[in-house]
């Protein structure tokens, strides 16, 4: 069988490709290398004077204290969101994948969190939980906590996490319903054959055979919590209590924009750049390979 | 960065393809704004009557998004090539304007070379002063100005039996009171925690939050506000926090509901509250001028304002320049200054129409409109009072906020976090001073 297509033209197959690649290019690379050209020069806002400082910006950065707690506090944020909207989504797609009537509509029902918006869902749990206004927050002082995440940094972090992970649980359920349906009913009929009950049919059977799907799952919500927690970070906290919300991203903004600090701003999105590359690269080798047991 | 300024320029020169309208004798005016709901429709007021009062000029506002935004959006523009001709910015953004030297035209030197007449006597200097040169030359145009007053929920303090507080002393014993009468989670509160607990604070007590006339004078200005005041101060609201007789309510103005839902019966914020409080409030308001400490000498001295002003950018032509020259002649009329204020519930900016607001007895129902301009004229500002020029001032409250909030939840004392509010604040300062036209 010929798998390879055969062009008349050499100029061809470039021309059909040119479209792509001109957007690839215009929106993707193009501004990279802006960024990477702005990292090195010393620049107020309006672009009136630029010096160049060669790797300045980034000397700062990391003689910055603050930079190294915001890139372990991302991790912590990272690793916590996608733990926790891995954990509930396996849990609800395992329920979702029973037989059961109506189960087009629960599946249906769980996939809409996914259609609201990072601010939105900011704002949603604010409703919720702002320390004078949120419903819940009422019943959490009834039971005694101290609920304020305006002054407390940690409950402002938890808050953060449960806001961002909810939104991902969706996605991530989707991936996993899917997964299992690809799982052959064979394969659990036999387990029950043998005697093994649900529990360890789960652990011995489902789990390693979706393992593929976590770990892309798992490299997917990292990238996610990294990047697109920005809008909910934005109108939940601005970075507050104290510094105890700022991640890598909400520095850029708030170097960038607020600051007008664009050389810095520019530093911190080149080494996010890599960070992504990185997991980029580690996902592909990774999934290539395809991860079973 | 760069995508976010591709986009922006991206949409900028869409919307100058869409509204480019094939050679008119009108010249258009561009005036990007950040006022949404009643304060919008002035906006739209304002350039219609000026639109129909002649003939030549065209002045179009648009929306851009809230006062960060719209002084991006504005950047971004410049940056592209495609700035508008008058941009409002918040008071804040004035030291990063002002160091724009080619990218603003000086109002000042915008009406001389226009050759309108201009005499800046007759703006009310308290709030001029903000936007002027330590030579008096005015370098934006105020727009919207507010100031920082202390709410008051008059039936609950009736219910606890407290008179309205006069001093800070005063106030925290009342909220005490108030917290002892029902209000468990709040006797008083208060919006823009730097604003009023350091800048305000400072200016009403005469004592400097920088050097250098608080950065009026010069761009080597270096922050003071870790003095005994502003440390005393914080440590009192540090106590008052662990009893929530004094409730820590966010950085900005989120927390304003606070004061029109009847939790907290006190609330310090801007003046600009009053159209939310007049909507909202279900019970008898007032305003009265921010406490001070009576052991200070000279206390109370006069506050500064907020809100924002109006930025004539540079590169236009000397035609669009008379037509902005114009408009502003037109939006210092008196009677549209009384519009304005009565409309909006921003101050008047000049003296005259100040005069006549009072004199057609404006605030005799409403004395609280007047509260603000009695803060505001209350003394003859000095180096201290007169305004603040820090460049970076918007990360730079975000940073104070960070230290604030610190010494609230009791992770530092007042006096550490206020001496590092300080030390980090002087770093990106001399950032700004680095960046900044010499």
């Amino acid at each position: 069988m010929q798998k390879q297509a055969i062009f008349q033209s050499r100029l061809l197959p470039y021309a059909l490709v040119a479209p792509q690649l001109a957007i690839v290019l215009i929106f993707f690379y193009w501004p990279a290398l802006q960024a990477v050209i702005q990292s090195f020069l010393l620049q107020d806002a309006f672009g009136l004077s630029t010096s160049f400082v060669w790797f300045e910006n980034y000397v700062d950065l990391f003689r910055d204290a603050a930079y190294f707690e915001a890139v372990v506090r991302t991790f912590v944020f990272s690793f916590a969101i996608a733990a926790t909207s891995l954990s509930f989504a396996l849990l609800l797609a395992v329920m979702a994948d029973k037989p059961l009537r109506g189960s087009m509509l629960y599946r249906t029902l769980l996939i809409w969190p996914y259609a609201v918006a990072p601010p939105v869902v900011g704002v949603l749990w604010i409703f919720m939980l702002h320390p004078s206004l949120g419903v819940l927050s009422r019943y959490l002082r009834n039971m005694g906590i101290d609920w304020n995440p305006l002054l407390n940094g940690d409950q402002a972090a938890s808050l953060i996490i449960l806001a961002a992970a909810w939104k991902q649980i969706s996605y991530n359920f989707l991936f996993f319903l899917a997964g299992l349906q690809a799982i052959p009913k064979s394969v659990f009929e036999a387990a029950a054959i043998d005697g093994a009950r649900p529990m360890r049919r789960f652990w011995t059977v489902t789990f390693p055979l979706l393992s593929p799907t976590i770990f892309f799952l798992l490299v997917v919500n990292i990238v996610y919590a990294f990047f697109d927690t920005f809008g909910i970070i934005d109108t939940m906290t601005r970075g507050g209590p104290g510094t105890s919300t700022v991640t890598l991203v909400y520095k850029v903004y708030s170097d960038g924009l607020l600051g007008g600090n664009l050389g810095s701003s520019a530093a911190q999105s080149v080494i996010l750049m890599v960070m992504v590359i990185v997991l980029t690269g580690i996902q592909f080798r990774f999934v290539e390979r395809k991860v079973t047991y | 960065m760069a995508l976010r300024h591709f986009g922006a320029a991206a949409a900028v020169a869409i919307a100058v393809g869409m509204t480019a309208s094939p050679a008119l004798a009108v010249t258009e005016i561009q005036w990007w704004h950040a006022m949404t709901g009643a304060n919008n429709d002035v906006i739209v007021k304002l350039a219609t009557d000026f639109n129909a009062s002649q003939a030549d000029y065209k002045v179009i506002p648009t929306y851009k998004g809230n006062y960060p935004d719209t002084m991006n959006a504005g950047i971004a523009a410049f940056r592209a090539g495609n700035a508008p001709h008058i941009m409002q910015v918040f008071e804040v953004g004035t030291a990063t304007m002002m160091a724009a030297t080619g990218a603003v035209k000086p109002v000042y030197k915008l009406m001389a070379d226009a050759g309108e007449k201009f005499d800046p006597k007759i703006y009310l200097p308290a709030i001029t002063g903000y936007y002027s040169t330590s030579k008096g030359e005015m370098l934006s145009f105020p727009f919207n100005s507010s100031s920082t007053v202390m709410w008051v929920n008059l039936d609950e303090l009736k219910k606890a039996n407290v008179e309205i507080p006069k001093t800070w002393p005063e106030t925290f014993e009342a909220a005490k009171k108030l917290k002892a009468a029902g209000h468990d989670t709040c006797g008083f509160s208060g919006s823009w925690v730097t604003w009023v607990n350091l800048e305000q604070l400072s200016a009403w007590h005469n004592v400097p939050l920088a050097s250098k006339a608080n950065g009026l004078d010069g761009f080597d200005t270096v922050l003071e506000f870790n003095g005994p005041l502003q440390v005393k101060h914080l440590e009192t609201l540090v106590e008052l926090q662990k009893t929530k007789t004094y409730d820590y309510a966010g950085r900005t103005n989120t927390g304003e509901g606070r004061f029109t839902s009847g939790e907290c019966p006190i609330y310090l914020t801007s003046s600009a509250f009053f159209g939310n409080v007049k909507a909202q409030a279900k019970f008898n308001f007032t305003a009265v001028p921010m406490p001070y400490y009576p052991d200070v000498k000279g206390a109370p001295q006069n506050s500064i304002i907020g809100g924002a002003s109006l930025w004539v950018m540079g590169g236009k032509s000397a035609e669009e320049y008379k037509g902005v020259a114009k408009f502003l002649t037109f939006l210092s009329d008196t009677d549209r200054q009384v519009y304005i204020h009565k409309a909006s519930g921003y101050l008047p900016i000049t003296k005259a129409a100040y005069a006549k607001a009072k004199e057609e007895g404006f605030y005799k129902d409403q004395p609280y409109l007047e509260t603000p301009l009695i803060e505001l004229t209350n003394k003859e500002p000095t180096d201290n009072s007169r305004g603040l020029r820090l460049g970076n001032m918007v990360q730079l409250r975000d940073v104070w906020s960070e230290e604030i909030e610190q010494a609230l939840a009791g992770k530092k004392t007042a006096k550490q976090a206020l001496d590092a509010a300080v030390e980090r604040g002087n770093t990106m300062l001399r950032q700004f001073e680095k960046t900044a036209v010499k």
